[in-house]
């Protein structure tokens, strides 16, 4: 049990002798299980054995021939085949990294511009933020009849503003067709993005900015010195965001282009699907294996960071 | 006058920008009501005569009522007992610091980043016999979304003083009374922004229901309306239908809870 003393305000404490008992009490250790059961069998469990599996030729025949180990098989096919599986690697890479400038940089400089009292603010941010909420397959499948050469209605603007010669073929032609990518992502994106600057930028203080301009500071300045580093967490919280996303994406590139034109645009997820899909369970999971590896080692170094943090608080 | 000049400025940019924002959503709207033939240009244009049959059509060619339904179990199963769950091991987690509580506090959020491995996890509800289920659906979709709630449901409770618990004990309540009527109340923002924000991710999810679903009884809307247009890939008034008809449930919900999505969104991560 523990004990109760009255200090000299008056309140009642819980004294620090039986203060072990009372958290063991108070906090019990059962509340955890449900939330580390689902995690550890449903979500690390397959991790796990899918880095085992990705040394074995695991196949739709498995159930006849049976599994075996074949050693680094699989990540040699993955580096060295003709299929050029590798440069999966460096899209999904690229993506993640392009991906997120052109989203967070433009968000920066819209929540910046919405910050001094806009009038209509609530509505722009309304409106800006409806497209991160819905599913990708659907803005997928809306782009893909956006970007339809002959009738779709890109191409129909600028035939109207009479731009023939900016007309594309927006989602096959290979120097074009990642920028669709990105340009789809950066609109569904963007209010996202904004959303969480805004609130950062909502914690600062009015003062700070009134002090820069006494100190004669431009725009520029106190963006620099005054609104970045009060906005850190809204930073973080929007790169881990990002980050963890563009690595993860999938359904983007699955339902614009499933890869193509050819395997031009094939992410490790995308190719860990068609694997599956044609039956080669060991080549997927090392895809995913890989992915796992990429994403292991970002994420070990933001949990750094974050925990660092909150031990200087 | 500068200042007007630089309003108006920014007005004109964001009304451009909100204006790129809902054409797409325009042209599916009144590409919708047209006939076939008229659809497949995508004009903007209002239609000629307006076809409201077309979305009855849809309901039952695309396999809708049955989509929304099973839509409907997977997000509101999987985000109550997530949400909940992860909300009582956050609790005991931010309050009772030991050693081991904050392995685990970080040993979760690994997950933040890792992706899931769809390949073995089917073969892990094989083994349970949960593989091409909807609990096997509902299960997938919980454990992927508890890193996220713990993160930012642990956030929150730092905020709330730990006198409250102090007081609470001393009252005589026991651990469950004091999760459920004094702390559960007190953290109601961050809840229900879990629970919209969770509700959402599960409705537009694609990649889960891909992988762990082989029969059209357990697609969710999202799945249908794939289905849908790789068979219908022409009827253009049909596909935009179907996309309506799938999206109004996500932007009723995101409408409502629209508070709470931006003030809670962010309340976990901004505040540090």
């Amino acid at each position: 049990m523990f004990s109760v003393s009255k200090t000299e305000y008056g309140i009642f404490i819980l004294k620090e002798s039986g203060d072990r008992m009372k958290k063991k009490k108070v906090y019990p250790w059962w509340f955890l299980i449900i939330p580390l059961v689902f995690y550890v069998c449903f979500f690390l469990l397959p991790s796990l054995l899918g880095v085992g599996f990705s040394f074995t030729d695991w196949s739709s025949r498995s159930a006849v021939d049976g599994t075996h180990f074949v050693g680094l098989q699989n990540y040699i096919e993955i580096f060295t085949s003709d299929e050029n599986y590798a440069a999966g690697i460096g899209h999904t890479l690229m993506f993640t990294v392009i991906s997120n400038i052109v989203k967070l940089i433009p968000a920066l400089l819209l929540a910046v511009m919405l910050q001094e009292g806009l009038k209509g603010k609530g509505l722009y941010r309304t409106i800006l933020y409806l497209p991160s909420i819905l599913p990708f397959v659907i803005i997928g499948i809306i782009f893909r009849s956006i970007f339809n050469f002959d009738h779709g209605l890109l191409n129909m603007i600028l035939e109207g503003l009479h731009l023939e010669f900016l007309q594309q073929k927006w989602l096959s032609d290979l120097n074009v067709v990642w920028k669709s990518i990105f340009s789809v992502d950066a609109w569904r994106g963007i209010g996202y993005c904004m959303t969480i600057f805004l609130a950062g930028l909502q914690t600062i203080p009015k003062s700070l900015y009134e002090a820069a301009e006494i100190d004669g500071a431009n725009f520029w300045q106190r963006l620099r010195y005054v609104t970045l580093p009060m906005i850190s967490g809204a930073v973080m919280i929007n790169l881990v965001f990002g980050i963890t996303y563009g690595l993860k994406a999938f359904d983007i590139v699955y339902v614009l282009t499933n890869g193509g034109p050819g395997h031009a645009t094939e992410l490790l997820t995308t190719y860990s699907f068609q694997m599956y899909s044609t039956g080669n369970y060991g080549m997927s999971t090392a895809m995913n294996a890989v992915l796992l590896f990429i994403t292991a080692v970002i994420g070990i170094i933001i949990v750094k960071v974050m925990s660092k943090k909150e031990v200087q608080q | 006058m500068k200042k007007k000049a630089v309003q108006l400025t920014k007005h004109i940019i964001c009304i451009i920008l909100c204006l790129i924002v809902i054409m797409p959503f325009y042209m599916v709207l009144i590409n919708s009501f047209k006939p076939k033939a008229e659809a497949a240009k995508m004009t903007l244009a209002l239609p000629t005569e307006w076809h409201f049959e077309t979305y009855l059509e849809v309901i039952d060619d695309g396999n809708l009522i049955q989509g929304f339904l099973n839509s409907l179990t997977y997000a509101g199963i999987a985000t109550i007992v997530g949400v909940l769950g992860c909300a009582m091991a956050a609790f005991v987690m931010a309050r009772n610091r030991t050693k081991i509580n904050s392995f685990l506090y970080y040993f979760i959020i690994c997950g933040l980043f890792f992706p899931v491995n769809y390949v073995t996890l089917v073969r892990v509800l094989q083994t349970f016999q949960l593989a091409n289920t909807k609990p096997g659906i509902i299960i997938a979709f919980i454990s992927s979304m508890i890193p996220f709630c713990v993160f930012t449901i642990r956030n929150f409770i730092s905020s709330i003083p730990v006198e409250l618990d102090e007081a609470a004990v001393i009252d005589g309540c026991g651990p469950l009374t004091l999760f459920f009527r004094v702390i559960a109340p007190l953290m109601k923002p961050t809840l229900v922004t879990c629970f919209i924000l969770q509700f959402m991710g599960i409705w537009s999810d694609f990649m889960t229901p891909l992988y762990l679903s082989n029969s059209s009884k357990l697609y969710p809307m999202t799945m249908a309306v794939y289905q849908f247009f790789g068979k219908n890939k022409n009827a253009w008034n049909a596909v935009f239908a179907d996309i309506i008809l799938t999206c109004i449930p996500v932007v009723i919900v995101y409408l409502i809870g629209q508070k709470y999505i931006v003030g809670g969104m962010t309340a976990g991560g901004v505040k540090e």
